[in-house]
């Protein structure tokens, strides 16, 4: 195909589903009405009447916001949150004489909040920012008049540019295709941006356009192009093409879309007519939905709680603070002569209390406000990106082959994988590499083919060692061969009775040739030989193709040159025993589709017979064979039997001559047919095929191994193991779903399988019948019914204890998710082991996914690969892309994306089960700071009549949460474990502890709450006593407002920073820097702070040097409160450890005992953690 | 730009991709036993050993630190007087606000105060008021720091309302807490024979050097139409009145106490001190209590047992632990892991063993 000389092609013959004409028929009729009004004039964009239409540039921006909207747009951003608008009330609040404290010490910790978000921001929108810059210079050749091209930024391309575009360029705009390298004026694009698929699509130009070959025909071109305006449609365009004053139609078959790319082709030549914004593609960008982990859910319902809880706080004070100013004033004489209630402002007025006990009220609100954290969800966010990055670096999950680490796209959702309860996976690409390798055949009724599946494997390791050894030799015998030649991609096929030409001395050669040269021709692949090597690869639209031809290839029959008319092959000439050239000549392809299930060409061969040569799926082709054709019929199909057993995919293939009357015949229905433009050209051209696709000739079957990918059976053991869920929604036939779900051991032979299955004999009589309203009807309640016998069966057997799985076809999952019968359905897949939708659309997928996720409240994680995945990862908690072949759509739509299937045991059983309890710690842990510091705080108004006097300097307030306690809960967030990552895989059963949300439980964070408020009361109470009205050291001095603030607050800090060391259970040098450097640098600040001016210092001036250092009982307090404080929640810990431990600590234990301190215990602890499950590898060995 | 680099090598496409980027810099992390989060730690367990020993530490570590303080606090030796009712004549003990707003009264009030056992010198005077709310958010903020320092800050008296100024100029110093300055007096004497109060280093040493000015001194200071406390003498410098330093430390609480002066002389035991109260202070409008309390120090302050008492009950309530969690270890051994503790096992799903 290289080489640039245009060669006569009439692909428009070949392709007769693909390439229809187009005509001014329907929609057509709207263009220049509403929503069809754009007028593009090509290769004229400066002309007047173009100037007039101004549309946009090709400028693309993917940024949330400019330089100019950054302020404003990610400051409202951050206030959108309750509780930053609440701090930003009361930093405004801070400013009137209401404040309890400075203003500048209240606003400081907002701004370093908000900074520090609006900075993450910033650099995000900035990386965002870079890669707009290099898609906007990105360069294309565009036509600058008299036929001169020359490179321009995408950028500057304005609507009615002429464009030229290279092979394996992207597009820089939709285009309309005018004309291309070839003289039919077609080109292939690759849309694996767009759609994720793989294959490629046939384009082609209008008519008149396509003899533009050079760069000079545009020197005169002049066209206007009216068409519908911009919309997200990717598959629907109507259009027409003004040229040399003749109207032709315009279809998507004309359209190039932006971001995808040129194959195959040469160059194209376009014309420009959505540009930046308007392009279908940006148009078609969603904004991803923002996800949310339930604990953040929580987290807010806990602010608000606390904030309600705050509120009450301030009433309840206010209160007291009114009727204390109340009584300032008795009958005109002051009691509280020494505050002058007689000259006072609004605010201590006794007149009029009420007022002062309102505004105090707004005090208070102020003053408390240390009972939110302020750093919490800014201290979340920095863990959660350094969580993120900890799973990017996980060398566990890099995957060697692609050069591909894992990759979390969004750090929102780390601790939800610790929560998981159900995944949802996708098959293809997923579960299996999506490299279809062809790997037996029956041929004439002899199987061939000495390859071993996976499930054969799996199986064999099952019952036992005689075959198990059986197949570790063929194994061996396999290896070797592939040592020896060099492994091909879509090939593993051993059978030395075939191989290197030797098939030409089985009985049947005959119709072996005859079937390998069918494997060669009816395809619809395009060999793209490799300049250097000479090796030929195919581009097939689907890789089972892809392996048929490639195994031909292998056998002996190299398919190595398409054109529009011939297909050549080399072939092993069995009487020369050479390769000859032989080359086909093309005259019809009939489609694949999924209703006709099989695919057709017609070729003429050099001796100027006639074939017709069919492959398809063993339903529909047994029947269209010829009375004479089946004389292989039965071994072929006992053959197909035991494949799918194995679960391979298979094919039967069959062939027929023709004679030239009914070629005839056949041609001119079938152009008829294609040339129709109506709605039922599709079914008019299936009744032609169907027509000469019969008496066909059985030559044999093929099986294809849809391979797993490495470790996925053990990795479904595991995840098995940790109690969570397996759902396999499919769009793969039935059979094809149950073999992998075999090969997983996800099914095992003994498990009851419950099939919905809407492909009854009835059912499709209905169909034939025509009434479709009736079917529909009898559709629903024969699924009800079989829902209503699932149920009975899954009720009588959960008496037995057997597992049970439920397969469903997409057919029946259209009923099963209607709204009424839903829950039926949901109730019956839940109590089943194991649930495996096939034949599901993406739709179907995405509401399966919100089925399981809206209905049980669990989280869900969706897996997938491919285009088809993104609204099932879209829509559940988590999505997770894997990023193979299979374009990028799905990783650019998940949340995490990894390399490989089995990398998922160590996101979820290790990376997930770390967030989730790092995460939820770090939250408890974080109320209760604040909490044990804001109770300080209240209990000290009620010794200063609820006055708002705060017991700390101001600085010491503002800092507490920005600075002496937040690096600590940082290091615990990133970096504690409670246990190693290789017992965490080692007892799976760890995982419930997320999925039950053991670690953020009510009773949890309220038991923390708890113990934030026990330590506020020993704190304050201790410290008071202590520090009363008697001197508190040897100078006489007794202890004021700044001493007894200053103790209070080295208490504090000591007891919350202690807490922390002796919560967590994971000691690194970073934890002992945070924490203990946290309290050397209250110390520093307080010296630091202490030395400088009183004007700025205040009451912390000298304070500890001069009054708190000398003192003995200074420090004999703090050792006192720091202590008794901990006490309770150690005595708590003790006995929970020993008594009532939870999972992680039983394994702690297991670790510090060493396992042969206590080995009865650690295997029971192993044991139980091995626990039962219904599916898995374990399950498997256990069922027998 | 990580994305757009996913995007277009995945685009290339075939396995010739993989080659040609680990020729480049391959993707694959570095390890290092940070990122692979492996870092050497110290993983601290509950075990029986270090509980018990933990509880026996505290206790060992607790007691005798709790039995030194008590005894210090016990070697303090402390007079408390309570005057405020006492030294209000008896025909005006219905009206003892009267008593005390009326300038003529004879404010004056003798008390003898036994001493239980020797005082080593130095005495320390103490004044105590009770129910008396010097940490009001309104007292606390009325006053310039400013002012107090320098000279020229004298009218910086934005806080100090009511008190921020008369007719001649601004009051230094300002606001309500300097206004409100306590002026009762005392005068001791032992065998009547006068004891000198030394009012001098009562203050703190900072307060002297660095907070009150040296070169400011009081001025239209009591001089409105309400006089709040004591007056002061305008012709010393604010760094030298520790009075007024005293009082302008605000107390933490509502009971406080303030240091008045110091007996630099021993107080025989059993000896009587006799104490010329001048009773100017008013408390009685809103039913504070005013003490005179005469008290040594020694390590650990004045008198108070709750810290020796509180170490002792800690220390005791962790040994008492020590010996529980001994017990409950031997009595009632480790049940051998028993998953039925945990939550989820209790209800199985799915699948029931055997």
């Amino acid at each position: 195909m290289g080489g640039g000389r245009r060669r006569k092609r009439r692909f428009s013959r070949i392709h007769a589903f693909t390439c229809g004409k187009t005509s001014f028929k329907g929609d057509h009729s709207l263009i220049g009405g509403p929503g069809f009004s754009r007028v593009v004039y090509c290769n004229e964009p400066e002309c007047f009447e173009a100037s007039l239409l101004s549309y946009g540039g090709n400028y693309v921006t993917s940024t949330k916001y400019t330089l100019v909207t950054f302020f404003p747009k990610s400051l409202f951003e951050q206030f959108r949150r309750v509780a930053n608008s609440y701090f930003l009330i009361c930093a405004v609040l801070s400013f009137t004489p209401l404040s309890p404290y400075s203003p500048v010490s209240n606003v400081l910790p907002l701004l370093v909040v908000i900074g520090a978000t609006m900075g993450k921001e910033a650099v995000e929108d900035w990386k965002r920012k870079k890669q707009d810059i290099e898609v906007n210079n990105r360069k294309v050749e565009v036509h600058q008049g008299d036929g001169v091209f020359e490179l321009t930024k995408w950028m500057d391309l304005r609507v009615g540019d002429i464009v030229k575009v290279e092979k394996d360029e992207f597009f820089p705009a939709d285009l309309i295709l005018l004309s291309s390298s070839y003289d039919e004026a077609i080109c292939y694009v690759e849309t694996m941006n767009l759609d994720g698929e793989t294959n490629l699509k046939l384009k082609q130009a209008p008519e008149a356009t396509s003899d533009l070959h050079e760069d000079s025909s545009f020197q005169n071109f002049k066209a206007v192009i009216r068409c519908e305006d911009p919309n997200a449609n990717l598959y629907s365009f109507v259009g027409s093409l003004e040229f040399r004053e003749e109207q032709y139609p315009l279809s998507p078959q004309q359209l190039l879309l932006r971001d995808s790319k040129l194959r195959n082709t040469d160059y194209i030549y376009g014309a420009v007519i959505f540009t930046g914004r308007d392009t279908k593609v940006i148009q078609n960008s969603t904004e991803p939905p923002s996800k949310r982990s339930k604990i953040e859910k929580r987290m807010d319902t806990i602010v608000y709680f606390l904030f309600a809880f705050l509120v009450v706080l301030s009433i309840i004070g206010s209160i007291f603070f009114g009727v204390a100013t109340r009584e300032d004033m008795e009958n005109g004489k002051m009691t509280r002569w020494y505050l002058r209630p007689d000259e006072t402002a609004i605010y201590y007025d006794p007149e009029r209390a009420t007022v002062a006990a309102i505004l105090q009220f707004l005090t208070a609100l102020m003053l408390y406000s240390y009972l939110i954290p302020i750093s919490l969800y800014v201290s979340i966010e920095i863990v959660k990106v350094l969580q993120s990055i900890f799973i990017n670096q996980d060398l566990h999950m890099y995957y060697e082959e692609a050069d591909k680490p894992a990759r979390a796209r969004t750090s929102n959702l780390n601790e939800e994988l610790g929560q998981v309860d159900t995944i949802l996976s996708d098959k293809t690409g997923t579960l299996t590499c999506n490299s279809m390798e062809f790997i037996k055949c029956s041929v004439a009724g002899t199987s061939y083919g000495h390859g071993i599946t996976e499930v054969e494997r799996a199986l064999a390791w099952r019952k036992g060692s005689p075959l198990a050894r059986e197949v570790m030799e063929v194994e061996g015998q396999i290896e070797e061969f592939k040592e020896k030649k060099l492994s091909v991609k879509g090939f593993n096929f051993v059978d030395e009775r075939i191989m290197n030409g030797n098939w030409i001395n089985e009985p049947r050669a005959d119709v072996i040739q005859k079937f390998l040269r069918l494997l060669a021709i009816c395809h619809t692949a395009i060999p793209e030989v490799d300049e250097e090597t000479g090796r030929i690869s195919y581009e097939a639209e689907s890789p089972d193709e892809a392996s048929f031809v490639v195994a031909a290839r292998e056998l002996g029959f190299e398919f190595y040159e398409r054109t529009q008319t011939n297909i050549s092959l080399y072939e092993f000439d069995p009487v020369s025993g050479k390769k000859v050239e032989r080359s086909y000549n093309l005259l019809n392809i009939l489609d694949f589709s999924s209703s006709r299930k099989r695919m057709s060409v017609i070729v003429r061969n050099k001796e100027g017979k006639l074939l017709l040569l069919c492959k398809g799926a063993d339903s529909v082709m047994f029947e269209r064979l010829a009375k004479n054709g089946q004389e292989f019929a039965k071994q072929t199909k006992e053959h197909i039997a035991e494949y799918a057993d194995a679960g391979l995919r298979t094919l039967v293939v069959a062939y027929r001559e023709i004679d030239e009357e009914e070629y005839v015949e056949f041609n001119e229905k079938f152009t008829e047919a294609k040339n129709q433009v109506n709605a039922d050209r599709e079914e008019m051209i299936e009744e032609v095929a169907g027509n000469i696709e019969k008496d066909l000739i059985l030559l044999g079957a093929t099986a294809v191994e849809d391979k797993l990918q490495n470790g996925v059976p053990e990795c479904i053991d595991k995840l098995a193991q940790a109690g969570i869920k397996i759902w396999v929604l499919t769009g793969d036939k039935m059979e094809t779903a149950i073999n992998i779900g075999f090969a997983c051991s996800l099914l095992r032979q003994g498990m009851k399988q419950i099939v919905i299955n809407s492909d009854t004999p009835e059912n499709k009589a209905l169909e034939k019948s025509g009434d479709k309203s009736a079917a529909a009807v009898a559709f629903k309640e024969s699924i009800l019914r079989q829902i209503a016998e699932g149920k009975r069966l899954l009720s009588s057997s959960s008496e037995k204890s057997e597992a049970v799985a439920l397969i469903v076809d997409g057919k029946s999952l259209i009923y099963a998710l209607e709204d009424d019968v839903r829950d039926v359905f949901l109730e019956l897949a839940i109590g089943c082991a194991s649930v495996i939708c096939c034949r599901s659309s993406p739709k179907q997928k995405a509401l399966v996914t919100r089925l399981v996720k809206t209905k049980t409240g669990s989280t869900t994680l969706a897996i997938g690969d491919g285009a088809n995945d993104v609204g099932m990862l879209q829509e559940a908690d988590i999505g997770v892309g894997i990023s193979g072949v299979e374009g990028m759509q799905a990783v650019m739509s998940s949340d995490i994306a990894i390399a490989q299937f089995r990398f998922l045991e160590r996101l979820l059983l290790v990376h997930g089960h770390w967030c989730y309890r790092r995460i939820s710690s770090m939250i408890c842990y974080f109320f209760y700071k604040n909490i044990a510091f804001g109770f300080t705080i209240f209990f000290y108004e009620v010794y200063a009549s609820f006055s708002g006097q705060a017991v700390y300097n101001d600085w010491f307030l503002s800092l507490y949460n920005v600075f002496f306690t937040s690096l600590p809960v940082i290091a615990l967030g990133v970096f504690d474990q409670d246990v190693s990552s290789r017992l965490c895989l080692k007892f799976p059963l760890l995982y419930q502890e997320g999925i039950q949300n053991v670690l953020f439980s009510w009773l949890r964070i309220l038991a923390w709450s708890f113990n934030g408020v026990l330590s506020a009361t020993i704190i304050f109470f201790f410290c008071i006593r202590a520090m009363q009205h008697q001197a508190f050291r040897k100078g006489g001095e007794v202890a004021g407002l700044e001493v007894l603030g200053t103790t209070m607050y080295t208490c504090v800090v000591w007891v919350v920073n202690c807490q922390m060391a002796l919560s967590i259970s994971y000691f690194t040098y970073i934890q002992h820097l945070f924490i203990w450097g946290g309290i050397v640098c209250w110390y520093i600040f307080l010296i630091a702070y202490g030395a400088m001016d009183p004007d700025i210092s205040t009451t912390a001036y000298h304070v500890f040097i001069e009054a708190c250092a000398p003192a003995g009982s200074y420090w004999l307090l703090t050792l006192l409160v720091l202590i008794t404080s901990l006490l309770p929640y150690f005595v708590y810990s003790a006995i929970q450890m020993r008594f009532f431990p939870l999972y992680h600590q039983m394994i702690q234990w297991i670790r510090s005992d060493g396992q042969s301190d206590d080995p009865e215990y650690c295997r029971m602890v192993r044991q139980r953690s091995l626990r039962p499950t219904t599916v898995g590898l374990t399950a498997r060995f256990e069922a027998k | 730009m990580d994305a757009n680099g996913a995007t277009t090598s995945s685009a290339d496409g075939g396995g010739s991709n993989s080659k040609a980027s680990s020729k480049k810099n391959s993707r694959k992390p570095k390890y290092s036993r940070f990122t692979q989060q492996e870092l050497p730690a110290c993983k601290p367990v509950l075990t029986p050993g270090l509980v018990i020993a933990t509880f026996t530490i505290i206790g060992v570590v607790f007691i005798p630190l709790g039995l030194v303080s008590l005894s210090a606090s016990e070697h303090v030796v402390e007079i408390v007087d309570r005057y405020d009712d006492s030294c209000v004549p008896p025909n005006y003990s219905n009206d003892k606000l009267k008593f005390i707003q009326n300038a003529d009264t004879n404010k004056s009030c003798i008390r003898i105060l036994p001493v239980p056992k020797l005082m080593k010198k130095p005495v320390y005077i103490y004044y105590q008021l009770d129910n008396y709310y010097q940490n009001h958010r309104r007292y606390v903020k009325s006053r310039s720091d400013k002012q107090l320092r320098s000279k020229s800050a004298a009218n910086d008296i934005s806080d100090c309302t009511p008190e921020d100024k008369t007719k001649d100029g601004p009051i230094v110093p300002c606001g309500l807490v300097a206004w409100s300055l306590f002026n009762d007096t005392y005068g001791f004497s032992l065998d009547s024979k006068m004891i000198q109060v030394n009012k001098h280093n009562i203050a703190w040493k900072s307060d002297k050097d660095h907070k009150f000015g040296d070169d400011v001194y009081p001025k239209n200071f009591q001089t409105g139409g309400l006089i709040g406390g004591a007056k002061l003498n305008s012709s010393l410098p604010l760094s030298e009145q520790e009075d007024l330093m005293v009082w302008m430390r605000t107390a933490a609480l509502p009971t406080f106490r303030k240091l008045y002066g110091k007996i630099d002389e021993d107080l025989p035991a059993n000896k009587k001190i006799q104490v010329e109260i001048q009773n100017n202070y008013n408390t009685y409008s809103f039913g504070g209590k005013k003490k005179l309390v005469l008290s040594t120090t020694s390590w650990i302050g004045g008198k108070n047992d709750f810290l020796g008492i509180a170490y002792i009950i800690v220390g005791g309530l962790c040994l008492f632990l020590a010996v529980f969690f001994i017990l409950l270890y031997v009595i009632k051994p480790r049940p051998l892991g028993d998953p039925s503790y945990l939550s989820w096992n209790r209800t199985p799903s799915g699948g029931q063993p055997n």
